[in-house]
């Protein structure tokens, strides 16, 4: 019988759930709001209770629907950001990342919180992602497997940003631990009941692995397909204008995670033509026509995929 | 009436800046509009929020597409005026006046929504045989492919339209699109009910006559808001059974709402109506969760071009 590689971890006491890091992704900003009616501070029958902070990340945003109001909030995690010179000027997301870095950090401090989970939803059909910066965070890969086992009718992968802790800018970075729990696809400004039920269900059961991970549950090594993203793809724009001139092929169109092979169709003008994937390797497309990205010159990314093999894990 | 003369056309897109279909094919049009050209047929691409359609956002000071009252588009005030009235008065004094004989004869208005719609067209008066003569023959030239006709003729939830500057309005509605983004199907689907209507435009005037016909439409009824609590936040969401569920009979006591601890509001009406615009985002902020129909039959009168 096969022994597990067995790694021992800290437990985790401090856990926060943010909501409304952009103001239109709504699912987020509504179970915030209902749990922050139900909140219980921190009494729990159990020996290691955990503290959860609830957090509504960009109330400005949110009370106007948009993404942000200034600059992207979730742009200005970076150590450069957080302890950078501050002005009277400074956009509000600036000052807000600041807040939430004393809220939940300091980022990279003993002080900081154990665990954030940053809650987002996407115009682009990718089902439930875990989205983290490592491929190798036990805690994170526990989460996402105890995710899948509890939520089987969700399509759920792990997505893996191979960004340096130096080079982190997103709020889920503030944590010791931390991802973003994405969800599509949902329009902006719109709350769709299945999509909120998904979200409801994932907090709860990820809230669920750290009881049990903070009251000595083992949990065993397995493994875990980890999609790293590789590249981007913009769209083709007019030279003088920077209007997009094709939109998303229709056979590519809500296909996230279906394995695209080079010469597969990517595009198409607006007089009809096809535009196919030049690369040279077959790679995984997600975050397909995400309407937020049109702006940051995305529309689409790339992915490679592998399996991480995980350690049984327990708390020291 | 058979002594209508359609030759001045306007295709609005960008009405609202983040309903991409319309912006896309106007701006395609205004640099090449070989694809909306017809005999006897003058077609003008014009977008009409182009501040709004730069920032990508529905509109900057108020909605244009409810700006088009009679109080607005006579105020007095020039550059203080919200941009979308100072807009609604410079649209009105170039495709109207409105209700004038001057006015363009028919304005197309391209909108995308994200409720699941599907192909809509948008009526604004039951008495307009020439647009029911129209919409009768893109829903036969598109078939199988379906598209509806919405009559939106209520007193109180009739609003002034962009497009009502004209003698003959047609809103063109298409989605399920999430605002802000392009989705081929979509545009592809807006441009193929244009190039009919279109090609309706140009055999009415060439003086094909078209016989009297039956016209299936959806005629607004009700608006149902969300349930909201004493400070006005919304506490419950289109319930899983009704979402996407557009122009599908709703029945008394089927569900309706489903709140965000899992419990079901059922719909409380008198008999079966259609719902149409369910969870449609720009609507969160009118109090509208999605608006009731009754399906009517209306008779559209012949038509030939005298």
């Amino acid at each position: 019988m096969e022994v597990d590689e067995v790694m021992c971890l800290p437990r985790l006491p401090r856990v926060a759930v943010c909501g409304g890091t952009h103001g239109n992704e709504l699912s987020g900003v509504y179970l915030v709001r209902e749990m922050l009616k139900v909140e219980k501070k921190v009494v729990e029958e159990e020996e290691e209770p955990v503290l959860v902070m609830i957090v509504l990340s960009n109330p400005r945003a949110t009370q106007q629907c948009h993404r942000y109001v200034d600059t992207d909030l979730n742009r200005c995690f970076t150590h450069a950001t957080l302890n950078g010179p501050m002005s009277d000027t400074d956009p509000y997301e600036i000052v807000r990342s600041r807040e939430l870095n004393t809220l939940l950090g300091p980022k990279g401090s003993r002080q900081a919180v154990d665990l954030v989970c940053d809650l987002h939803n996407t115009t682009a059909n990718m089902g439930m992602c875990l989205i983290t910066y490592s491929d190798c965070d036990w805690i994170c890969l526990h989460i996402f497997r105890h995710l899948q086992k509890e939520i089987p009718d969700i399509p759920m992968r792990f997505i893996h940003f191979d960004v340096s802790n130096k080079e982190s800018y997103s709020l889920d970075s503030v944590g010791k631990h931390g991802f973003a729990m994405e969800i599509g696809p949902q329009p902006h400004g719109v709350v769709r009941s299945n999509i909120y039920t998904a979200m409801k269900g994932g907090v709860q059961h990820m809230l669920d692995w750290v009881r049990l991970f903070n009251s000595g549950t083992m949990f065993k090594g397995g493994f875990v397909d980890v999609f790293t993203m590789v590249k981007h793809i913009d769209y083709p724009r007019d030279s003088v204008t920077h209007n997009i001139t094709a939109a998303i092929h229709p056979h590519l169109q809500d296909r996230d995670f279906c394995l695209l092979h080079p010469e597969d169709p990517l595009f198409q003008t607006f007089s009809g033509e096809t535009l196919r994937y030049k690369g040279k390797e077959p790679l995984y497309p997600f975050f397909i026509n995400e309407c937020a990205y049109y702006e940051k010159g995305i529309a689409l990314s790339l992915a490679r995929k592998r399996r991480v093999m995980g350690f049984l894990v327990f708390k020291g | 009436d058979t002594s209508c003369h359609p030759e001045r056309v306007a295709i609005f897109g960008g009405t609202h800046g983040n309903e991409m279909s319309g912006v896309t094919l106007v701006n395609l049009w205004m640099k090449n509009s070989d694809e909306i050209q017809r005999k006897g047929v003058e077609a003008k691409p014009f977008i009409t929020n182009p501040k709004a359609v730069e920032k990508c956002t529905r509109y900057v000071d108020t909605d244009l597409n409810r700006a088009f009252t009679p109080e607005n588009l006579s105020a007095p005030g020039g550059d203080e005026l919200p941009y979308e009235v100072q807009r609604a008065q410079e649209i009105n004094k170039v495709f109207g006046p409105k209700g004038s004989p001057e006015a363009y004869d028919v304005i197309f208005d391209l909108h995308n929504t994200t409720s699941n719609m599907g192909c809509t067209l948008i009526l604004e008066s039951s008495k307009d045989h020439f647009n029911l003569q129209m919409m009768n023959y893109i829903k036969k030239a598109i078939a199988p492919a379906s598209c509806l006709v919405l009559l939106n003729e209520h007193p109180l939830l009739k609003y002034s339209t962009s497009r009502s500057v004209a003698k003959h309005p047609v809103g063109l509605e298409v989605g399920p699109q999430p605002q802000g983004v392009l989705r081929s199907n979509i545009f592809e689907a807006m441009r193929v009910i244009l190039k009919h209507a279109l090609d309706f435009i140009e055999l009415f005037n060439e003086g094909m006559e078209f016989p009297s016909c039956s016209v299936e439409v959806f005629r607004v009824s009700e608006r149902i808001d969300y349930p909201r609590d004493a400070n006005g936040n919304i506490i419950a969401m289109v319930h899983p059974n009704l979402q996407d569920c557009d122009w599908e009979p709703l029945n008394p006591g089927d569900p309706m709402f489903q709140t965000f601890d899992g419990k079901t509001i059922h719909y409380q009406g008198s008999g079966t109506v259609y719902p149409t615009f369910i969870n449609e985002a720009a609507y969160y902020e009118k109090q509208q969760a999605f608006v009731t129909t009754r399906r009517e039959t209306l008779v559209a009168s012949a038509i030939g071009k005298a």
